[in-house]
């Protein structure tokens, strides 16, 4: 493939791919400028992705804001880490060519913006401030590195089949809370590429949240207290749980805590272990009496079961016996611990934070950002999500077809991008019309009354 | 408001229009009455006090009950008068002069507002229910309480919050179904049931909807009153007003940390050094971590940053800083492409190019440190063996250190660090700390000075 100083002539790629299909149609695994290129060239969905943005706005209904998508921020990260902020785009040919032409490593998402972001230096010379954020979906960032110090399978930015159940319990429980608490129906869920997941509502009641507001909703899934230094890190005071964080562990954290983490994280199978997990029992006394018992007690000599499962066993047997009082709650603080979401805060409060595109390539692990689906996040597999490498082999293997306009129905990122479109775009862009014309229609209302009086 | 030099003219009744017929106005309209301009300042100052005092409360971390008690109080001490009308009038003047003093940077207007907002909100809870029902009239709320039919529905759920929160399980009759984003207070310490975007509030809670109003209009109104202060006051009133509205606004507010002070500078290579000396715990805390982890969080960076910032270290100075640390766990090419930006703008010299203020203790102790963070403050975030640890470190122990841990049991974190200040500097700090650059300038007065009776003791 061309990979000279010169532009690259989308012909050439053409040409050379061909040559390449003839010997094999696999693409060596890795991530660079010019397989970026090919992927922007032929399989990024510019329409589906410009027609979210605009949240129906781009029609011919008179109550569109035509100046709406414009002032929307994108930033682009180039290859030499080059960024580029404060771009705005009124079209998606606009936002395809300049895509095309720079190519950007990483693109982000800011806010809508009161003017267009690309002038506003223009405005600032007024002085009054009016270069300020209006508008910005309700974004959540939950990153497996936040979760060090309950996984014993990976750290870092590394994850693996036996972590990534953490971040489907994620989803879970933000996906219905955000659903059945606050009411919200249009919620796109992103893999972020390495270690992540990306929440973005985009109902417009969350669009138009205040920063306030937003900290409020961020507070609402908040159970940790106190950073590093605190010993407990989660706190559930009151005599019952909230009903949210009932349903919360009644539905999900429970579960998986018994049926999945405690024997794929093995969470009880070394002294360490254990200790971290007596450290949350407040009472010294009983925390040192399982610690005798578990001292005593060899692995073998547990016959068959598994050792992880009958150390909870009689650690829930000890602490929900009633012999202590004001225990009870520590086998849910517990399982809270080990299980439940930890949220970048930061990430949700302000308008103004920018979060990765979805349909991005993540450039250390040249997996594209594909939309997960909470109803069926259990069987999403991170180590399975299409490479860039992977989609340019397919692409080639199905290029003695002729081009089309959706390049993209011929390679695994078929299955993702129609999931964006039936199920998350369609459903919002139809809202978006509703709305439209009810605002539009009170608006003709209202003059009409005026007119009368 | 009419300001008048001597004459005054007092209408309790103007003044009261201007809100409920209650002891407590909504303040939307400016008063048509006359002024004298001494009453004008002293009014001014005496309300100031209050709000001092609840910014006082709010930052040593009060409780609800404490804080209810506190704002009562100093209500009593400073605004209270034998004539009722005068009392009212006394309220509604005070107001409108501070609105004036705090309407001209977006800090001065945001500490304001969320005082008087702290106040409204408490006052507000010491109103009987029926003026409070009153008061929700006069804020025009559109809420009618949740029928019957719907409140059997969820009133198992409302149960269960209402225990959850420490309440008996008997839920209350009269509840308001409004949309979550009404009352983010309540939602952000889970004390309402949500459902589809409701939250239901229970009349013992409308204090919440009402002080969302509440904010919401003095806010509108302070920008307003900015515009107005900016375009004709300032200039008209600059023999008479303007003088006055100035000196309140600074008589109060405090030194100004985000200059350094006479110009101190402090170098890279003395941050070590002037740590072990002379930074509050939170700080060296901090660095402590910093050098060991070459990395902190968001949160961490901002505070930290901000405070090397207030006590004098350069820009390039604090970029070859954190480079140093942050490029032998992340690359310095990624530090340069991720984090120098923020760096830079906390120094003014990116996006909206405000010079940022290093946060204060109220700040800091009000602060949410979560996994993975090491700031906000030690004396209320860390457990009481780590805290114990710390001051160990820092030399402190036996008598001094038992009355600190007395102190942050009881939720005196400002006091708890100013006695670690006094125990490690071995002289007492009577101004107390409000302020981790204060406590930094201070150290280092009190070093300066000692170095100098040492230094002319050895001359002589």
């Amino acid at each position: 493939m061309g990979r000279d100083d010169e532009p690259v002539d989308p012909m050439e790629i053409d040409g050379q791919q061909k040559l390449q299909v003839e010997a094999s149609t696999a693409v060596p695994e890795g991530f660079n400028a010019d397989y970026l290129r090919v992927y922007y060239g032929k399989l990024f969905p510019y329409g589906d992705f410009f027609k979210w943005l605009c949240y129906g706005n781009d029609g011919k209904h008179p109550g569109c804001d035509q100046s709406y998508v414009g002032r929307r921020e994108f930033s682009f990260t180039l290859e030499n880490d080059i960024y580029l902020r404060f771009q705005s785009f009124d079209s998606a040919s606009e936002l395809e060519s300049s895509i095309k032409e720079k190519c950007p490593f990483k693109i982000d998402i800011g806010p809508v913006y009161s003017v267009d972001p690309a002038k506003r230096h223009a405005y600032a010379q007024s002085g009054n401030n009016v270069f300020v954020p209006v508008e910005r979906e309700l974004i959540f960032d939950i990153d497996i590195s936040d979760y060090d110090d309950v996984r014993y399978c990976c750290s870092g930015a590394d994850v693996c089949l036996d972590c990534w159940p953490l971040m489907t319990i994620a989803i879970k429980i933000l996906d219905t809370s955000l659903r059945d608490d606050f009411g919200f129906n249009h919620i796109l869920w992103v893999y972020s590429g390495r270690r992540g997941v990306h929440c973005w509502v985009c109902d417009s009641r969350a669009r138009k949240l205040s920063n306030e507001q937003r900290a409020a909703v961020a507070d609402y899934f908040r159970v940790y207290k106190g950073g590093e230094n605190a010993l407990k890190k989660v706190s559930l005071a009151g005599p019952v749980l909230h009903p949210f964080l009932a349903r919360s562990y009644m539905d999900v954290l429970e579960s998986f805590f018994e049926d999945k983490l405690l024997l794929s994280q093995q969470l009880f199978a070394s002294e360490d272990r254990c200790q971290k997990i007596l450290d949350l029992i407040p009472d010294e006394n009983v925390a040192s009496e399982l610690h005798d018992k578990w001292q005593g007690n060899r692995p073998s000599s547990i016959s068959k079961e598994d050792v992880n499962a009958a150390r909870w066993k009689q650690l829930k047997t000890t602490l929900q016996s009633g012999k202590h009082k004001g225990l009870r709650r520590c086998v849910e603080e517990i399982v809270f611990s080990y299980t439940y979401p930890r949220l970048d805060m930061e990430v949700s409060k302000h308008m103004n934070h920018l979060l990765k595109a979805p349909f991005c390539i993540h450039p250390k692990t040249g997996r594209v950002c594909v939309p997960i689906d909470p109803n069926n996040c259990e069987d999403f597999d991170p180590t399975a999500v299409p490479t860039l490498s992977q989609l340019l082999g397919e692409l080639n293997a199905a290029s003695f077809q002729t081009d089309s306009e959706n390049n993209w129905e011929r390679t695994s990122l078929e299955k993702s991008i129609r999931f964006f479109r039936t199920s998350f775009l369609q459903p919002l862009l139809k809202a978006c019309k509703e709305e439209l014309e009810s605002a539009y229609n009170a608006k003709l209302q209202q003059s009409k009354n005026s007119l009368n009086w | 408001m009419e300001i008048v030099p001597s004459r005054r003219q007092l209408d309790a009744a103007a003044a009261a229009g201007s809100g409920g017929t209650g002891a407590l106005p909504t303040y939307r309209a400016a008063p048509q009455l006359e002024v004298r301009l001494e009453e004008f300042e002293l009014f001014a100052i005496d309300r100031l006090r209050v709000l001092k005092g609840i910014s006082d409360g709010l930052s040593r971390g009060k409780r609800p009950e404490e804080m209810e008690k506190l704002v009562s109080e100093l209500w009593k001490t400073h605004m209270r008068h034998q004539d009722p009308a005068e009392t009212l009038n006394k309220d509604i003047i005070s107001h409108f002069v501070l609105r004036l003093v705090y309407c001209r940077t977006e800090e001065l207007r945001k500490w304001f507002l969320s005082m008087e907002t702290t106040l409204f909100r408490y006052r507000f809870r010491l109103e009987t229910s029926e003026s409070q029902k009153k008061l929700m009239t006069d804020f025009q709320l559109p809420y009618k309480a949740l029928p019957r039919s719907e409140f059997e529905v969820v009133k198992d759920k409302l149960s269960q919050v209402a225990r959850s929160i420490g309440q008996s399980a008997n839920v209350e009759s009269v509840f308001f179904k409004v949309p979550f984003e009404e009352v983010p207070d309540l939602v952000s310490s889970r004390r309402v049931f949500l459902s589809k975007g409701y939250a239901y509030v229970a009349m013992s809670q409308v204090v919440s909807l009402v002080v969302t109003q509440f904010r919401c209009n003095i806010s509108k109104a302070l920008v307003l009153t900015n515009r107005k202060w900016m375009a004709t006051i300032k200039e008209q009133e600059k023999d008479r007003l303007t003088p006055i509205v100035e000196a309140l606004s600074n008589a109060y507010f405090g030194p100004d940390y985000s200059q350094p002070k006479d110009a101190v500078e402090i170098s890279l290579k003395d941050i070590d050094q002037l740590a072990k000396s002379s930074f509050p715990l939170c700080m060296r805390h901090m660095l402590d971590k910093l050098r060991e982890n070459h990395h902190l969080k968001h949160g961490g960076r901002m505070q930290f940053g901000l405070f090397l910032k207030g006590a004098g270290l350069k820009l390039e100075d604090a970029l070859a800083f954190w480079r140093a640390e942050f490029s032998q766990k992340v690359g310095s090419e990624r530090f340069d492409k991720e984090y120098a930006y923020s760096i830079r703008h906390n120094y003014g010299k990116e996006g909206k190019r405000t010079d940022y203020t290093p946060y204060s203790c109220q700040k800091i102790i009000s602060a949410t440190p979560g996994v993975g963070d090491h700031h906000g403050c030690p004396y209320r975030h860390f457990g009481e063996e780590n805290l114990r640890a710390a001051l160990n470190k820092m030399g402190v122990s036996g008598h001094a250190l038992e009355e600190i841990m007395d102190k942050v049991k009881n939720r005196h974190y400002q006091l708890a660090c100013t006695l670690t200040f006094e125990a490690t500097h071995g002289v007492s700090c009577d101004s107390g700390i409000n302020h981790p650059n204060q406590y930094f300038s201070e150290s280092q007065r009190v070093l300066r000075a000692k170095n100098q009776t040492v230094e002319s003791k050895s001359a002589t």
